[in-house]
C-alpha cells in the first residue's frame, strides 16, 4: 500500500544554514505519529517545508503524498490535495472576513475533490456542527481571520479550519503552545474526532503533556535535523522522565542507512 | 498690487491666462448674481494675481509639479449646447441603488434636467449654487467664502474668481436631511476647465451626508478645480465623501475646507482613483471645543498617475479629537503623495489626534511620499502619528494559500481587505458597496497586468 506520507532523506536549508539533515518518515493512513525533540532540532522547519512555505531550500531528498511528489506543488495544491498545517502562530489577517475565508477555503478544496461548491446557506449548515466541538464563539464568524482572537481561539480556530477541510494528512505544529489545560482538552478532543482511517496526523510537539490526549501509534525524536529514535507511545513517557539529553549527547541514527551519505 | 500677506515660499509670478480669461469671464457671467459676489470674485482674482501658481520649489507642492497646472487654460467652459445622454450613468452608484438628491453638473453648469431634489422639510435647502445666489443670495452670502480660504490658496482663490455654479446645501437648525446628497460633476468637453463650489452648512443639531462624484466623459483632458466649504454648527453632524474617478487624462484640484463649532462632527472620505495629476487639499477646523473630525481617504494610482492628499487637522480648541487613516495603493509607475498636518494651538489642551498612512506597492516603480507634519503648541495632549509603505504580508499570503486558496486570489484578498478597511468607514451603503466591487476589479486587472507583481520577500526573512 502506498504510504499516506513518505519522506526520504530530506535535507533543507535555511539562509544558507542546513537545518534538515537527511529526514526520513513513513505515514500511513489510520496512524497517528508524534514528532518531538528539544528547541532547534528542525521541527517547525519540517512542517514548513511540507506545507510550501517560501524561505526554504530543499537540498536533497523527496516527500511524496499519496505517492505524489509534494517538493514541487504550491503550496495550495498541497492543501487541494489534502494537507493541512494547522499553524504555530495562526496569522492575523485584518479586514479578511472569516466566513468568506472559510467558504472560499471550502470550495477550493471542494473543487479539487471534484465535489460541487457549497452556496452560503449550505456553509452555514457545513460548519455549524463543527463549531460546536470546538466550543468556538460564533460571532468569531464575522470577525477577520484571527484578528483579536485570544491565544487559545487562534488554536482552536486552527482545528476548526481542520474540521472543515477534512485533509488526509495533517500536521499539527505545536498546537499545545500557550494552551492551558481547558482549551487543549478541547482542541484534542477536535483532533480525536477527526482521525479517520483513511487519514493521517502528524503532531509536532516539544512536550509530552499533549500526547495525554492525541494519543499517538508512533512517537519520533528528531535531534540535529534528524530522527534519532522512533518507538511507540511509551518513548514519549521516556522522555519525559529522562529528557532529551540521553539521546541528543549520544546523537546518533536509528538505523545506519537514515545518515546523509 | 500691494500685497498684505507674506508668503513661505517665493511664488511665481502669474501668468497673464488667467488674469485675461478672468476679464473675459466678467464680461460674460459677471453681471449674473448679486453685487457682493462680484466683489468676491475680483478678490479672488487679486488674490490669485498676488500669489500665482505655486512654484515648483514650494514646500507644499513638491512632488506636484504645479506647471502642468499653470500651462492650462484657466476660463471655465461655456454651458454646453446639448444635452449628452448617458450621463447620469457615469455614476458608480446607478439611480436605483441609491435613493439620493441628485444634482449633476455637466463642465461645472447644473444640469437640471439630470438633477432631482427629493421632498425637504421646511427651510432645508439643496440646490444649485447659481439658483442660490439669485433667490438667497443673503443666506448664501453669510457663509459663501468663510470656511475655503482664497486669501492663502492659488487654486481656492482662482475657483473664487470664475465662482459660477455648484451646489447649496443648508439644513436649519436641528433637522435631519433623510437622504443623501449626491453631486455628480461630469467633465464632458475636450480641454474643459471647470471651477465648481459646494458649499454645505449644517446648523445646530443638523445631520446630512454629501457626496461629491468627479467623473469624465469619454477619454480628453480636462481640469477641474474644485472647492467645497463645509460649516457644522454646534452638535451637527456632516459626512462628506469625495470620489474623484476622472480620465486618467485629466487634472483634478479638489479643496475641502470645514470650520467646526461646539461638539460638532465632521467625517470627510476622500477616494481618489482617477486623473493623471490629483491633489487633494482637505482641512478640518475646530473652532470651538468638543469636536471631532475624521479624516479618512483611500487613493489608488497606476500607470503614470499621481495623487496627492494634503490634509490638516487644525486643533484650535480644547477637548477635540481628529482620528485619521490614509490607505494607499500604488502600481505602475505612479507616485502618491501624503502629507498630513495636525496643528495643535496652544488653547487646545486634551487633544487627542491620530494618524495613520498605510501603503501598498505593487509594483517596484510605484513611489510614495508620505510625511506626518506635527505642530504642537499645547502641552496636554495626545498626538499619534504612523505610517507604513511596503508590500503585502507575505505570511498572511502564505496562510491563506495553506488553505487552499491560490495565489492570485489570495493576493486580491489582502489588497481588496487593505482598501475595504477605509471604504468601510463611509456611512453610505450603496456606495461602499460599488466601491468595494469596483476596487476588486481594478485590482484584478492591476495584477493580473503583465507587469511587475508584488515581490516575495527575499529567503530568510519568512520565520
Amino acid at each position: 500500500m502506498t504510504p499516506l506520507l513518505e519522506i526520504n532523506q530530506l535535507n533543507a536549508t535555511v539562509e544558507g544554514r542546513q537545518i534538515l539533515k537527511g529526514l526520513s518518515l513513513t505515514v500511513h493512513a489510520g496512524e497517528v505519529h508524534a514528532i518531538m525533540g528539544p528547541n532547534g532540532s528542525g521541527k517547525s522547519t519540517l512542517a514548513s517545508i511540507l506545507s510550501g512555505r517560501p524561505g526554504y531550500e530543499v537540498t536533497g531528498g523527496s516527500a511524496a503524498l499519496d505517492g505524489e511528489d509534494l517538493l514541487g506543488m504550491k503550496p495550495e495544491d498541497r492543501a487541494r490535495k489534502g494537507l493541512f498545517l494547522a499553524f504555530q502562530y495562526p496569522v492575523e489577517i485584518p479586514g479578511v472576513n472569516s466566513t468568506y475565508f472559510l467558504k472560499a477555503a471550502l470550495n477550493e478544496v471542494r473543487k479539487a475533490r471534484g465535489l460541487p461548491e457549497l452556496d452560503a446557506l449550505e456553509f452555514l449548515e457545513f460548519i455549524k456542527a463543527k463549531m460546536k466541538v470546538l466550543e468556538l464563539d460564533p460571532s468569531l464568524l464575522n470577525r477577520p481571520v484571527n484578528e483579536g482572537f485570544s491565544g487559545g481561539e487562534k488554536k482552536r480556530n486552527e482545528i476548526f479550519q481542520m474540521a472543515i477541510l477534512e485533509p488526509r494528512l495533517a500536521i499539527l505544529d505545536e498546537t499545545d503552545s500557550g494552551l492551558d489545560i481547558d482549551a487543549l482538552r478541547i482542541v484534542a478532543e477536535g483532533v480525536n474526532r477527526l482521525r479517520k482511517p483513511d487519514n493521517a496526523q502528524v503532531v509536532i510537539t516539544h512536550y509530552q503533556r499533549l500526547l495525554d490526549y492525541i494519543v499517538p501509534d508512533y512517537v519520533h525524536v528528531l535531534h540535529d535535523g534528524r530522527i534519532v529514535k522512533s518507538g511507540g507511545k511509551e518513548l514519549a513517557y521516556e522522555l519525559e522522565r529522562r529528557g532529551y539529553d540521553w539521546l541528543t549527547s549520544e546523537a546518533r541514527p536509528v538505523s545506519p542507512e537514515l545518515t546523509t551519505a | 498690487m500691494k500685497s498684505t500677506l507674506t508668503h513661505t515660499a517665493p511664488a511665481k509670478p502669474a501668468p497673464p491666462g488667467p488674469l485675461e480669461a478672468f476679464e473675459r469671464f466678467e464680461k460674460r457671467a459677471g453681471h449674473a448674481g448679486p453685487p457682493w459676489l462680484r466683489a468676491l470674485r475680483t478678490s479672488g482674482i487679486s488674490y490669485f494675481g498676488e500669489l500665482g501658481f505655486p512654484a515648483a520649489h514650494h514646500e507644499d507642492w513638491r512632488f506636484t509639479t504645479p506647471s502642468v497646472l499653470a500651462e492650462r487654460a484657466y476660463a471655465p467652459a461655456p454651458r454646453p449646447d446639448v444635452q449628452i445622454p448617458g450621463v447620469a450613468s457615469l455614476s458608480l452608484v446607478p439611480d436605483g441603488e441609491l435613493e439620493a438628491h441628485r444634482l449633476v453638473f455637466v463642465d461645472g453648469h447644473f444640469a437640471p434636467r439630470l438633477s432631482r431634489v427629493l421632498p425637504l422639510e421646511p427651510e432645508q435647502v439643496v440646490t444649485n449654487l447659481r439658483e442660490a445666489l439669485e433667490f438667497q443670495s443673503s443666506l448664501v452670502e453669510s457663509f459663501l467664502g468663510r470656511a475655503a480660504r482664497h486669501e492663502t490658496s492659488a487654486f481656492a482663490a482662482l475657483n473664487t474668481a470664475f465662482l459660477e455654479d455648484g451646489a447649496f446645501v443648508y439644513l436649519p437648525a436641528g433637522r435631519e436631511l433623510a437622504a443623501p446628497v449626491h453631486l455628480l460633476f461630469v467633465s464632458s468637453q475636450p480641454g474643459v476647465v471647470s471651477h465648481p463650489r459646494v458649499l454645505v452648512v449644517a446648523r445646530a443639531g443638523a445631520r446630512a451626508q454629501v457626496i461629491e462624484e468627479y467623473v469624465s466623459l469619454g477619454e480628453q483632458a480636462g481640469f477641474t478645480n474644485a472647492v467645497t466649504e463645509i460649516a457644522a454648527g454646534p452638535g451637527a453632524q456632516v459626512e462628506h465623501v469625495r470620489l474623484q474617478r476622472e480620465n486618467g487624462a485629466s487634472l483634478h484640484v479638489g479643496t475641502v475646507e470645514a470650520r467646526q463649532y461646539k461638539d460638532s462632527r465632521v467625517l470627510s472620505h476622500s477616494v481618489s482613483t482617477g486623473a493623471r495629476l490629483a491633489r487633494h487639499n482637505i482641512h478640518l477646523r475646530f473652532e470651538e471645543p468638543g469636536c471631532e473630525g475624521v479624516l479618512n481617504g483611500l487613493y489608488t494610482g497606476a500607470g503614470d498617475q499621481l495623487v496627492d492628499h494634503h490634509t490638516i487637522a487644525d486643533h484650535r480648541s480644547p477637548h477635540c479629537q481628529s482620528h485619521e487613516f490614509y490607505h494607499g495603493i500604488l502600481s505602475g509607475r505612479s507616485r502618491g503623495v501624503f502629507n498630513g498636518r495636525i496643528y495643535v494651538r496652544q488653547d487646545a489642551q486634551k487633544t487627542d489626534a491620530k494618524q495613520t498612512n498605510r501603503n501598498l506597492l505593487l509594483s517596484n516603480e510605484a513611489t510614495v511620499y508620505t510625511k506626518p507634519q506635527l505642530e504642537i503648541w499645547a502641552d496636554d495632549v495626545k498626538c499619534t502619528h504612523g505610517a507604513t509603505v511596503g508590500q503585502l504580508d507575505e505570511n498572511a499570503v502564505f496562510y491563506l494559500r495553506s488553505r487552499g486558496i491560490g495565489e492570485a486570489r489570495a493576493r486580491r484578498m489582502l489588497i481588496g481587505a487593505f482598501a475595504s478597511e477605509t471604504i468601510g468607514r463611509i456611512g453610505v451603503e450603496a456606495l461602499r458597496a460599488r466601491l468595494d466591487e469596483t476596487l476588486q476589479a481594478w485590482l484584478a486587472e492591476e495584477l493580473a497586468a503583465p507587469g511587475p507583481l508584488p515581490l516575495p520577500h527575499p529567503p530568510g526573512l519568512t520565520t
